[in-house]
């Protein structure tokens, strides 16, 4: 087990709802950004002097802005339903981290501005002023949201955390009171065009690197092309996907699809990532730019089509908002929808017949499937509603023999957060993702008891990076964790193969 | 006429204007504001038909409130169906109409009970927010209050009903006078101590409506992931702020 200094929590049989325990986690906050991360963002570098009224003012311009702001912010009766909802009050018991404990943060100071009730009976309605200490919760709770919008599936009234989360970060950053991890991060992209920093060079090496190895191993000469103008897709893929464990097996089995498919595709350079932080952080102007990146790529290389790798929030932006911020895409061939996910693509080809499939290249596997949030919550795939849910499952079954469904509470749209997501994949909150993962865990570990589920599959960078880190922590292995498509590459045949030996690759991407 | 009747007369004109300026301006602003972005809690409906019935079930079966907390919505449930209930049987006192009459008649008898299911339903609730400890952390006073002051007007109209036989023919009287402006015919209100709390406290509802929690009940159709269609890849969906950004 990774050692800790905070206490790991017990792993039930079943699911439990926990007592209140106010203020468990109030010391839980991310490190602020520095100034010179809050610049390239257009935000300021620290708290000015008059940051109350800016505040206010701030909350005011958002409230005007989006509908869901409004309407959710007047809307709560206070049932109950959401509370026990949130993986982040299951694993802390802290009640500011049930989803309308988290909204009545903000909440409290809308009604006590916005409201008249909150102005002229502040006690009785529970309004309050904007304080310090108010702005401190804010930091600290609002960054204990992951935004997976698990609690607007029961929310009788679909009342989004995420969304109250998004509009409080942007509030905090127009304060300057920002985030270090996702505003750093954003800025690289802006500066050299991925969240990990990877200029052009080193991706075009680690990219010829994969290319060698695929070839070793396979017999065959795989493409993995970056910048190839006149190429008919381009993929758009998270940056872990170049070079962590297990994306970039990921990574590789999306060009073995591709190149049994036989189609022309690229990577670029400009836009060598898919993830957009700027979601996260509440900033629509952010979002854009990030995502106007992906439009300029697109033209630039002439391509017909736009494939995203597999990345939950990515999948969301693209799916649910690049039409919006970065289209239209009428240049591009409309046969085809814009974008499209990996996964589509693959199960397509799955369904057409154009891969060979040796299913006994995942044989030493028990495999079950994390469905990411925002692909389970806040997008699609295929042409009904809960492809979603359907493509990558059934994925997974045409390449692999034994899977295996976790609790039906805890899969589909009833997802359970990795604990990682929405901005707080950073050291500093290892406390908060231990614990928030905790619902997930136990899940897993119900499947791996009964079942003997010896892997878990996911679509999301951030999952991914999540559960290698945290698995460990509740004494369970950080290698069972894999991508889909590294499932899909041990199992592909490819056309003019020589090795045989699959069970070689399981071994080394496991 | 007699003050209570001056004075309760001016205090439903007033509650009524409040009501509904409140109201109206509260729903004019949740339509202007708009939604920048596609944000359908999926799996959604990909066409407009879908979502009517996507409301359909949240509206009139709580349907996402079913899937989170049984005890919750069963009491939830039993409350507003005999809100609903209550409040239809109501409209024989502003109403001639004859079908409506008949079909208020028709259903009274039954009816008239359920204002003990509404009683119930609403006990029931405040239970859930007093013995619950995540639910009693996030109740207000107001919280409270609301459930208090719904539980007294479905207990003092109850008692009028099966209890104390107000006149109710001079209520109708009243309020019909009150809806026409025609004050000359305007009967004295029953001086029944449970129809004046009654009416009071109905007042008060009427008032704090637009200002309270009670905004859910327009804020539910104005709830974007509920009410949105999920095409986002097929059609272009853009707000007209966010089209600025592009110029
Ligand atoms: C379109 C009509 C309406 C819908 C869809 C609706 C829906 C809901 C839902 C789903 C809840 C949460 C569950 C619960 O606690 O019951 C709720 C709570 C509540 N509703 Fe409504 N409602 C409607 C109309 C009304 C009206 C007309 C009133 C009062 C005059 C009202 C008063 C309340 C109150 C007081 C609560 C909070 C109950 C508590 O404290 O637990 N609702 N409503
Ligand atoms: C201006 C509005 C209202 C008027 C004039 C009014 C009047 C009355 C009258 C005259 C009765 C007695 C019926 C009888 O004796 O048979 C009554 C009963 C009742 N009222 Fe109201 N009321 C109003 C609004 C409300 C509201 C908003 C509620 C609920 C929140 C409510 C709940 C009840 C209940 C539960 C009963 C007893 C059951 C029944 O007779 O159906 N009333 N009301
Ligand atoms: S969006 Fe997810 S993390 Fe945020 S409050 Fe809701 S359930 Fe919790
Ligand atoms: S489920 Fe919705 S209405 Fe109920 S307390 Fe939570 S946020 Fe409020």
């Amino acid at each position: 087990m990774a050692k800790a200094d905070f206490e790991i929590p017990q792993l039930n049989e079943y699911p439990e709802v926990p007592p209140v325990v106010p203020g468990t986690m109030a010391h839980s906050k991310p490190f602020i950004a520095k100034p010179e991360f809050q610049e390239p963002l257009n935000f300021p570098g620290e708290l000015p002097d008059d940051w109350h009224d800016q505040a206010i003012d701030a909350m005011g311009d958002l409230l005007g802005k989006y509908r869901s702001l409004q309407v959710y912010l007047d809307s709560c009766v206070k049932c109950g339903a959401c509370t026990d909802k949130c993986h982040y009050y299951l694993g802390t018991n802290d009640p500011k981290n049930m989803p309308v404990g988290r909204q009545d943060l903000l909440r409290k100071v809308y009604r006590r501005y916005f409201t008249f009730a909150g102005k002229y009976f502040p006690k009785l309605v529970g309004a309050e002023d904007l304080t310090r200490e108010v702005l401190d919760d804010w930091y600290s709770y609002f960054h204990q949201c992951s935004q997976c919008r698990r609690c607007s599936v029961f929310c009788p009234y679909g009342i989004d955390t995420a969304e109250i989360s998004m509009a409080a970060r942007e509030i905090m950053d127009r304060i300057g009171v920002g985030q270090k991890y996702c505003n750093e991060i954003i800025g690289k992209v802006f500066r050299i065009g991925n969240n990990l920093g990877l200029p052009e060079m080193a991706l075009a090496d680690t990219l010829e690197g994969l290319e060698e190895d695929v070839e070793e191993e396979t017999g065959v000469a795989v493409k993995y092309p970056l910048d190839v103008k006149g190429a008919d897709i381009l993929l758009v893929t998270p940056s872990a996907d170049f070079f962590a464990e297990p994306h970039v097996d990921g990574l590789i089995g999306y060009g073995k699809v591709f190149h049994e498919a036989g189609v022309s595709w690229t990577l670029s350079s400009k836009a060598s990532e898919a993830a957009n932080f700027g979601m996260f952080i509440g900033s629509y102007e952010n979002m854009r730019r990030v995502s106007m990146r992906i439009r300029e790529a697109a033209l630039e290389l002439g391509v017909k089509r736009i494939i995203f790798g597999e990345c939950g929030h990515a999948w969301r932006v693209a799916y649910s908002f690049l039409n919006t911020l970065a289209g239209p895409f009428d240049f591009l061939d409309p046969k085809y929808p814009v974008p499209q996910h990996i996964l589509e693509f693959t199960w397509n080809e799955i369904q057409k017949g154009t891969l060979k499939i040796d299913k006994s290249g995942n044989d030493d596997m028990v495999v079950t499937f994390h469905d990411s949030c925002n692909v389970a919550r806040a997008s699609r795939m295929g042409d009904e509603p809960g492809g979603q849910f359907k493509i990558p499952r059934n994925v997974i079954k045409a390449v692999c023999d034994n899977f295996v469904d976790m609790a039906p509470e805890t899969i589909h749209e009833k997802t359970f957060c990795c604990g990682g997501g929405g901005g707080l994949l950073t050291d500093d909150l290892m406390e908060l993702r231990v614990k928030g993962a905790k619902p997930r865990m136990e899940a897993l570990r119900n499947v791996i008891q009964e079942h003997g589920v010896t892997n878990m599959a996911a679509i999301c960078a951030i999952c991914k990076s999540q559960f290698t880190k945290v698995l460990p922590y509740y004494g369970m292995d950080m290698e069972m964790i894999v991508s889909v498509h590294q499932l899909v590459s041990n199992a592909i045949v490819l056309t003019g193969q020589t090795s045989e030996d699959d069970d070689e690759s399981a071994d080394d991407a496991a | 006429m007699s003050f209570l009747t001056i004075a309760f007369a001016a205090l439903f004109y007033a509650a009524t204007i409040l009501l509904v300026v409140g109201l109206v301006r509260r729903i004019m602003l949740y339509w202007k504001t708009p939604a920048p972005l596609k944000i359908p809690t999926t799996p959604a409906p990909v066409t407009q038909g879908g979502v009517v019935l996507r409301m359909f079930r949240e509206v009139v079966f709580f349907e996402s409130l079913f899937k989170s907390t049984k005890w919750t919505w069963l009491f939830g449930w039993l409350f507003h169906v005999a809100l609903f209930a209550v409040l239809f049987r109501h409209l024989r006192y502003f109403t001639d109409i004859e079908w409506v009459m008949n079909v208020v008649a028709f259903v009274s008898p039954l009816f008239k009970y359920l204002a003990f299911a509404m009683i119930i339903g609403l006990l029931g609730l405040w239970v859930r927010r007093l013995f619950v400890d995540r639910v009693r952390y996030i109740s207000a006073p107001s919280d409270h209050l609301m459930l208090l002051l719904l539980l007294l007007i479905g207990v003092s109209g109850a008692m009028t009903t099966f209890v104390t036989h107000t006149d109710v023919v001079a209520v109708k009287q009243f309020f019909r006078a009150l809806m026409y402006f025609n004050f000359s015919e305007m009967p004295n209100l029953p001086t029944d101590p449970f129809m004046v709390v009654h009416l009071l406290l109905v007042a008060l509802l009427m008032i704090i409506f637009p200002v309270s929690k009670l905004l859910h009940v327009p804020g539910v159709f104005f709830s974007p992931t509920r009410n949105q269609v999920d095409n986002p890849r097929e059609q272009r969906h853009i707000a007209d702020w966010a089209r600025k950004l592009e110029q």
